[in-house]
C-alpha cells in the first residue's frame, strides 16, 4: 500500500514535468526530423511527397557540381581560417588574466575588468552598429586619420575583403576576451598563496613567478577550453558574419553556418543547405567525441 | 582580506628592474584595452547629443558640441521603433519569467529521486546541450507547426534550457535534505515544498539565471531574422540592423520624422540617417548598460558554479 502511494506520487511528479519534456521534444528533437529534407528536392511551399525523393543527390551534387564545389571549398577555407586564428590566439584571454592579476592598484584592476567584460553582453548587431559608427567614412577613425594628414581619402574598413579574417578575429576578441578571462582569473585566485611567497623568498621576480607558477597552475583550465573550442571548430555561429557581410567581403566572410543560411534563405536551396548542415552536424559530433576522448586521456576527465 | 594580501606583497617587493618595466608596460597596455572598450560607447553617445550637422561631418570626436536632445525626441516619434521596443520588452519579460520558472522547477524535480523514470527524462533534456538540428530544419519545422510569424517563437524554444537546469539542480542538491523532509512531514506536497522551501533558498542562482536570460532575450536577433517576416513582430535589434543596412528606408524615415519633433528644424537638430542610427544604437544598448552593474555581481557567481560543475 505504502509502496503504491510512493509510485503514484512518482508518477504525478512525472506529470508535472511532462509539459516541459514535450517542449524539449518539439523544439530540440522534432527538428531533427527536418534532416529528411536533405534527401528530397524540397521547394516550399509544396509539401513533401514521395516523388520528390532524390536519395543522396544533394550529397553528390556538392562534389560533382563544379561551381558548388568551388564555393564550398572557399567556405571551408574561411571557416578553417577564422577558427584557426582564434585557436592560434587562444592564449590571449589567459595572458590577459595573468597580467591583469599583476596590477596592484585594485580600483584600476576592477575598472579594467568591468569595462573589458561589457562588450560580451551586447549583441552582434550592436557590435556591427558600433563598428559602422566608428569606422565608416565620416567615423572617428577616418576623420582623425585625415586630420592628421595620414590619409587623403577615407579608408573603407567595412566595405572591403582585405584582412577580413583578421578583422573578424579582432571583433570577436573585442567582444569576448574580457569575459573569457574571468575563467582564468578565477583559476588564478585558486593558486596557493604560499607557492608564490616561497618563490619570492627565493628571489624570483614577477616575470619568473608568472612563468614558473601562475601559468603552469592555470594551464589545465586553458586545455579544457582549448579542447572545447576544437570541438566547435566548424561552428563559428552565423550572427557575427551575417551582420558584417556585404557584397565586398562576401566571398571571404562566409563561414559554414552563414553559408548554410545564405544558401537556403538567399537562393532557396533548402535541400542542399540541409544536406550541408547534416554533414556539418555529423562531423561536429565526431569532433566532440574525439576531443572528449583526448581530454579524458590527457586530463583524466572529459567534458561531456 | 584583499588589502592584507596587498600589504604582504608590498613588504616583499624588491625593486627588480624587470618588475618596474613590466609594471609600466602593463598599465599602458590595460589602459589601452579599457579605452578601446569604453570609447566607442562614449563616442556614439556624444554624437547623439551634439549638433547633427557637425556630427555628420565627423567633427565630434572627444567632446560633445552644441548639446541638444532632439535626437531622442525624434526617434521616440518613429512608430515602427516604438512597436519594436514593445516587442523586445515583452519578449524579455515573458521569456525571463518562463525560463527562470522552468529552470528552477525542473532543477528541483530532477533532483527528486521519487520521480518515475527520472534519469531517462533528465538525460533526454541534458542531451540537447550537445546537438542541434541546424537552422534550416529548425526553420522548416517551426513553419510546419505554425510558429512562423508568432510571438511565441521568441519564447518557447528557450524555455527549457539544459545549462540553467543543471545550475539550478546543483544548487538544489546543496540544500540540506532536512529542510525539504521537514516540510513534507508537515504535509506539504511536491509543489508546496517547491514554492515555500526551495524557491526562497535558491534565489541567488535564480537571479543569475534571470539576468542571463534577460540579456539573451534582449540581444536575440537570429530568431527574428529566421522566423519572423511580420513587421509588427520585429525586435529592436532587428530594426537597428535594418537601419544600418537599408539606407533607403532610413532616408524615407528621416524625411517623415525630421520635422515632427523640432518645430525649428535647424540643420543642427534635423534628423539625419547618421543621427537616427546612432541614437537608436544608444537606445538599444542603454538597458544593458543600466543593468550591467547589478549584473556583474551575479555573473561571476554564475560562471564559477558552471566552472565547478565542469
Amino acid at each position: 500500500m505504502k509502496l503504491n502511494r510512493k509510485k503514484v506520487r512518482g508518477f504525478r511528479e512525472f506529470l508535472y514535468v511532462l509539459p516541459f519534456i514535450v517542449l524539449v521534444l518539439i523544439f530540440a528533437y522534432y527538428p531533427l526530423y527536418g534532416w529528411v529534407y536533405a534527401f528530397y528536392d524540397y521547394k516550399p511551399p509544396a509539401p513533401l511527397s514521395p516523388d520528390l525523393f532524390v536519395g543522396f543527390k544533394w550529397f553528390h551534387y556538392m562534389i560533382d557540381n563544379e561551381v558548388k564545389r568551388k564555393q564550398i571549398f572557399q567556405v571551408l577555407i574561411n571557416t578553417f581560417a577564422i577558427s584557426g586564428l582564434s585557436m592560434a590566439f587562444s592564449w590571449f584571454p589567459m595572458m590577459f588574466a595573468v597580467f591583469l592579476n599583476e596590477i596592484r592598484c585594485q580600483p584600476f584592476k576592477k575598472f579594467v575588468q568591468t569595462v573589458t567584460t561589457l562588450p560580451n553582453f551586447i549583441s552582434w548587431v550592436l557590435v556591427y552598429s558600433i563598428a559602422f559608427c566608428v569606422f565608416n567614412s565620416t567615423g572617428v577613425v577616418n576623420s582623425l586619420l585625415m586630420q592628421a594628414g595620414i590619409i587623403k581619402t577615407p579608408i573603407m574598413f567595412l566595405q572591403s575583403s582585405e584582412h577580413i579574417w583578421f578583422k573578424m578575429w579582432l571583433w570577436l576578441t573585442w567582444k569576448n576576451a574580457g569575459w573569457a578571462a574571468i575563467m582564468y582569473i578565477a583559476a588564478i585566485t585558486g593558486i596557493d598563496e604560499e607557492l608564490i611567497d616561497a618563490a619570492k623568498v627565493d628571489g624570483a621576480n614577477r616575470w619568473k613567478t608568472i612563468w614558473h607558477i601562475t601559468i603552469p597552475s592555470i594551464l589545465p583550465t586553458y586545455f579544457v577550453l582549448l579542447f572545447l573550442n576544437m570541438a566547435n571548430f566548424l561552428s563559428n555561429g552565423m550572427e557575427q558574419f551575417f551582420v558584417f557581410q556585404n557584397s565586398f567581403n562576401k566571398d571571404y566572410i562566409q563561414v559554414l553556418d552563414l553559408y548554410v543560411y545564405n544558401l537556403a534563405m538567399g537562393s532557396g536551396g533548402y535541400s542542399l543547405s540541409t544536406a550541408i548542415g547534416v554533414l556539418k552536424s555529423l562531423v561536429s559530433i565526431v569532433l566532440l567525441c574525439v576531443m572528449n576522448t583526448i581530454s579524458k586521456a590527457t586530463r583524466g576527465e572529459g567534458f561531456i | 582580506m584583499a588589502s592584507e594580501k596587498v600589504k604582504v606583497k608590498k613588504a616583499h617587493r624588491k625593486q627588480d628592474p624587470v618588475d618596474i618595466v613590466m609594471s609600466v608596460v602593463t598599465y599602458i597596455v590595460y589602459t589601452f584595452f579599457a579605452f578601446v572598450c569604453v570609447y566607442p560607447f562614449y563616442y556614439i553617445f556624444i554624437n547623439t547629443i551634439s549638433s547633427n550637422d557637425l556630427s555628420g561631418r565627423g567633427k565630434i570626436t572627444f567632446w560633445p558640441k552644441e548639446i541638444h536632445f532632439t535626437n531622442y525626441i525624434n526617434v521616440s516619434h518613429i512608430p515602427s521603433l516604438m512597436d519594436a521596443f514593445k516587442v523586445s520588452l515583452s519578449r524579455t519579460v515573458v521569456g525571463t519569467i518562463l525560463t527562470v520558472f522552468a529552470s528552477a522547477f525542473l532543477g528541483y524535480m530532477f533532483s527528486r529521486e521519487t520521480m518515475w523514470m527520472r534519469k531517462i527524462w533528465y538525460r533526454l533534456v541534458i542531451a540537447t546541450m550537445y546537438f542541434n538540428a541546424g537552422i534550416i530544419p529548425f526553420f522548416i519545422t517551426m513553419k510546419n507547426i505554425g510558429l512562423y510569424n508568432s510571438f511565441w517563437v521568441y519564447i518557447l524554444p528557450t524555455v527549457v534550457s539544459p545549462f540553467y537546469i543543471v545550475l539550478c539542480k546543483t544548487f538544489v542538491e546543496s540544500v540540506p535534505k532536512e529542510l525539504t523532509d521537514a516540510a513534507e512531514l508537515d504535509g506539504a506536497g511536491t509543489i508546496r515544498t517547491f514554492t515555500s522551501v526551495i524557491i526562497p533558498v535558491i534565489k541567488p542562482i535564480l537571479a543569475t539565471v534571470a539576468i542571463f536570460t534577460a540579456v539573451a532575450q534582449w540581444n536575440s536577433f537570429q530568431d527574428t531574422l529566421l522566423l519572423v517576416s511580420e513587421p509588427k513582430l520585429f525586435t529592436l535589434q532587428f530594426t537597428l540592423y535594418q537601419y544600418i543596412n537599408q539606407a533607403s528606408s532610413l532616408k524615407a524615415l528621416v524625411n517623415s520624422t525630421g520635422n515632427a519633433a523640432s518645430l525649428a528644424a535647424s540643420l543642427a537638430h534635423a534628423a539625419t540617417a547618421t543621427s537616427i542610427r546612432m541614437t537608436v544604437t544608444i537606445v538599444v544598448v542603454a538597458p544593458i548598460l543600466l543593468v550591467y552593474p547589478i549584473f556583474q555581481r551575479y555573473f561571476v557567481k554564475g560562471i564559477m558554479i558552471g566552472a565547478v560543475k565542469g
